[in-house]
């Protein structure tokens, strides 16, 4: 016979299956050890809300956001925002000693001498011609880069996003490359591609005859624009792929149903649509693209001539590489470089809210 | 209680033994030797410097082996910035003068003068500054190696001496052509390598004050050459147009595959050759050709070690580097290393060089030999402060008209403007 513990009046003893009594039973004991849990969980957080109330209190709920932020901002601080102020004092002095206080100051002397050019477009004109060499090499790579890259990345997602056949595994392989080291890269195809690589011997064995690609410097540019894409399509193809997979069915049901054609639904539905993923992606791949050094350095190491070096290969070349060190030079050029950076930025943000407000 | 007083006295008792101690590990001298090896250098100096240490107890000496880069691009950053090693292997032996340890009051300045002359003057910076600064420890001169077993195929006769640079381009390419050999001739991407070939057609280098002028009318006569022989295709292009920058590039590759015929690059190179090309083929080194301008000299250079006088240890510093001055000493680094001596007791004596063929021994003599053609204005050259800004210059501006982005006037034009450029920084 049971007994209410409470009432002290009998039960009737329970015909309930034995499974579920000890299942009620964990449970009761789960809810306890929950509550333990609980109870130890607010009192941490009253131990922690103490100080921080005293700090409210002293500061105002506003300046309390500052407490939360300091962390971030001390490493922001010392590893970029400091490094970008000192790099604008050392544009402004000159000479090759490494510490500040040892550089004199030229104010804007190395701005000048970057800029003093008779015709912009001929880097023959031009005081420092290899810097507008870079600047020049660098535009059209961005260009050509960005617009097949992006091209060639949003064909592959919208074949992705089909129901082929191994999707999975051509999903991971178009992503593949972006796995690897930059220099690996290089390296992989400046073997496939120098006099006795793995293209010349194809070409040799087809009886088609193999070209020193590399020492070109058409060929050379070209396949450096093409490494880089090959190197980075991945990425982009699957932040495009995202993007698509957020359009939702209905739009493209309703399409169907109106009877459009594949290329109207394709300009008039998927485009439109994917147009804010396609902005993050131009914007993203400019940046990148301006950035570009590391592969192409290791593969061409910017030859032949200078035809594929690039600005960031000249303000390493002209701050660390080279004999004197010209910091403060490079410290100017990177500026400039910056100064693209963030107007490509500024027209995304502006582009953006063109779009929000309609 | 008890416990915590007996802790409390233990840790006293510790700190009291610590600071009881500290004057002894303080007697303790760590030296920090950064090294790169163009073969085994460095592993034999670590395996020289033992017996320093065994000899001078107290005194440790760390070899820190780096890649060369490092020597070119780090160790002045480090240096700038108060925090280098105590002691290097270095290239640019007088553009880092300021930085150096001043050896004379620790050494026997008669023994170094007597010893090593000329090489003492390449680590002043200037003409101004006196001192002993560093020891030359590996004397390099460039020179050709030619593959001999080629040129008997072809059935060329090799140019004798006095055989001017147009008649190896000749016998090159001749050669070249009989055995399908793909490249005639290469010279090393370095503005080092193209200096000794540019002063035999006229190069002065400086003028009659001494400054840096780098371009003159021999100068541009050799560049001149030596774009048109890219373009006929008896210099190899990938050597000079497959890279960009002032990159170091070498072609000892091609010649160790026997696709290269003639090969100007220098003594350096010999041990490699040793080692890599067996019995493949014969080869043998010609020293530098003759130029327009009568001379054949080729170029000194190579390594040496100092000590930065921000060291804490500089008595160490300068005992270390003048324990491998001893003419025992560096006679053996030099046999072992199969580097030329720069020691002039030591080369006057001669060394038996370990584990070389008959050909990489007749090679070093070759070198050896090529030293009293070499032009006072190379040694000059080799010295002087400025002259990796020089050798930067000439690699860039060369290649540009090389691959046809400037013409050769305008390339020296643009070479000119770089210098002063530079100079007046």
């Amino acid at each position: 016979m049971a007994t209410d513990t409470q009432t002290g009046a009998s039960a009737p003893v329970s015909h309930e299956p034995i499974d579920a009594s000890v299942a009620a039973r964990a449970q009761t004991i789960k809810v306890s050890r929950d509550g333990i849990a609980l109870t130890a969980l607010s009192a941490v957080m009253r131990l922690i809300e103490v100080p921080f109330l005293a700090l409210q209190r002293m500061l105002g709920i506003n300046k309390l956001a500052w407490v939360f932020l300091l962390p971030n901002l001390l490493l922001f601080g010392l590893f970029a925002f400091l490094p970008i102020i000192l790099n604008g004092f050392y544009a402004m002095t000159g000479g090759d000693n490494v510490l500040l206080q040892d550089r004199p100051y030229i104010g804007a002397q190395n701005f000048d001498l970057l800029s003093s050019c008779d015709n912009f477009l001929d880097p023959n004109s031009c005081l420092q011609d290899k810097f507008w060499r870079a600047v020049w090499n660098t535009t059209w790579f961005v260009t050509l880069q960005v617009g097949i890259m992006v091209g060639f990345s949003l064909l592959t997602a919208l074949i992705l996003n089909r129901e082929i056949r191994a999707r999975g595994f051509f999903r991971s392989v178009f992503f593949f490359p972006v796995l690897l080291s930059p220099v690996v890269v290089a390296l992989i195809w400046k073997w496939i591609l120098q006099r006795e690589g793995v293209l010349n011997a194809f070409l040799d064995w087809t009886g088609i005859g193999g070209y020193n690609w590399l020492i070109d410097a058409d060929w050379a540019f070209a396949w450096t624009v093409f490494l880089s894409v090959w190197a980075h399509m991945g990425f982009y193809t699957l932040i495009l792929l995202a993007g698509l997979q957020a359009i939702p069915r209905d739009v493209y049901e309703a399409a169907t149903m109106d009877r459009a054609s594949a290329w109207r639904t394709f300009t008039k539905i998927t485009l439109p649509l994917l147009s804010p993923t396609m902005l993050v992606v131009l914007v993203l791949a400019l940046i990148k693209g301006v950035q570009t050094f590391d592969e192409v350095y290791a593969f061409t190491g910017g030859g032949p001539g200078t035809a594929t070096t690039f600005i960031i290969q000249y303000i390493y070349e002209e701050g660390f590489a080279g004999a004197p060190r010209l910091f403060g030079l490079a410290a100017a050029a990177s500026l400039m470089v910056a100064g693209v950076l963030v107007l490509l930025t500024l027209v995304q943000l502006w582009i953006n809210r063109r779009n929000v407000d309609g | 209680m008890k416990k915590i007083l007996s802790s409390t006295t233990a840790l006293v008792a510790l700190g009291v033994a610590g600071v009881a101690m500290a004057p002894a590990s303080a007697s303790a001298a760590e030296l920090r030797f950064m090294c790169y090896s163009d073969g085994n250098e460095c592993e034999v100096y670590d395996d020289v410097i033992d017996r320093f240490e065994e000899a001078n107890p107290g005194v440790t000496v760390v070899v820190d082996t780096v890649p060369y880069q490092a020597i070119l691009e780090n160790l002045p950053v480090q240096l700038a910035a108060g925090e280098g090693p105590d002691i290097a292997k270095v290239t640019d032996l007088g553009g880092l003068n300021e930085y150096y340890l001043d050896l004379e009051p620790y050494v026997d300045a008669g023994y170094w003068q007597e010893s090593f002359g000329g090489t003492l003057d390449w680590y002043r910076g200037g003409a101004d500054r006196q001192g002993i600064y560093g020891m030359h420890s590996q004397l390099t001169v460039t020179g050709a190696f030619v593959n001999a077993t080629l040129f008997e195929q072809a059935g060329v006769d090799l140019p004798g001496a006095g055989a001017t640079w147009e008649d190896w381009a000749a016998a090159s390419r001749a050669v070249s052509e009989a055995t399908g050999a793909p490249f005639p001739m290469a010279i090393d991407r370095s503005g080092h390598r193209v200096a000794g070939p540019a002063i035999s057609y006229g190069a002065a280098l400086f003028n009659d004050d001494g400054e840096a002028i780098l371009v003159d009318d021999g100068f541009q006569a050799f560049v001149q050459q030596f774009v048109d022989w890219h373009e006929d295709g008896t210099i190899a292009r990938d050597v000079w147009a497959g890279q960009g920058g002032a990159t170091y590039q070498d072609a000892a590759q091609e010649f160790i595959n026997g696709d290269l015929v003639f090969y100007y690059s220098g003594s350096w190179q010999v041990s490699r050759m040793n080692d890599q090309v067996g019995d493949f083929f014969d080869w043998q080194v010609i020293g530098s050709p003759c130029g327009p301008a009568g001379a054949c000299s080729g170029m000194p250079g190579g390594a040496g070690i100092v000590a930065f006088a921000e060291t804490e240890y500089p008595e160490e510093a300068a005992a270390l580097i003048d324990f491998l001055a001893q003419e025992d000493v560096y006679a053996e680094v030099a046999a072992r290393t199969r580097n030329l001596p720069a020691h002039l007791g030591v080369a006057g004596a001669g060394v038996s060089f370990e584990d070389v063929s008959p050909a990489a021994q007749a090679a070093l003599n070759g070198f050896a030999g090529s030293l009293p053609d070499i032009a006072p204005a190379a040694f000059a050259y080799q010295g002087y402060a400025g002259n990796r800004a020089m050798y930067g210059i000439t690699v860039e501006r060369v290649s540009q008209a090389i691959v046809g982005e400037l013409t050769v006037e305008e390339a020296m034009e643009r070479a000119r403007a770089d210098l002063e450029a530079a100079m007046s920084n």
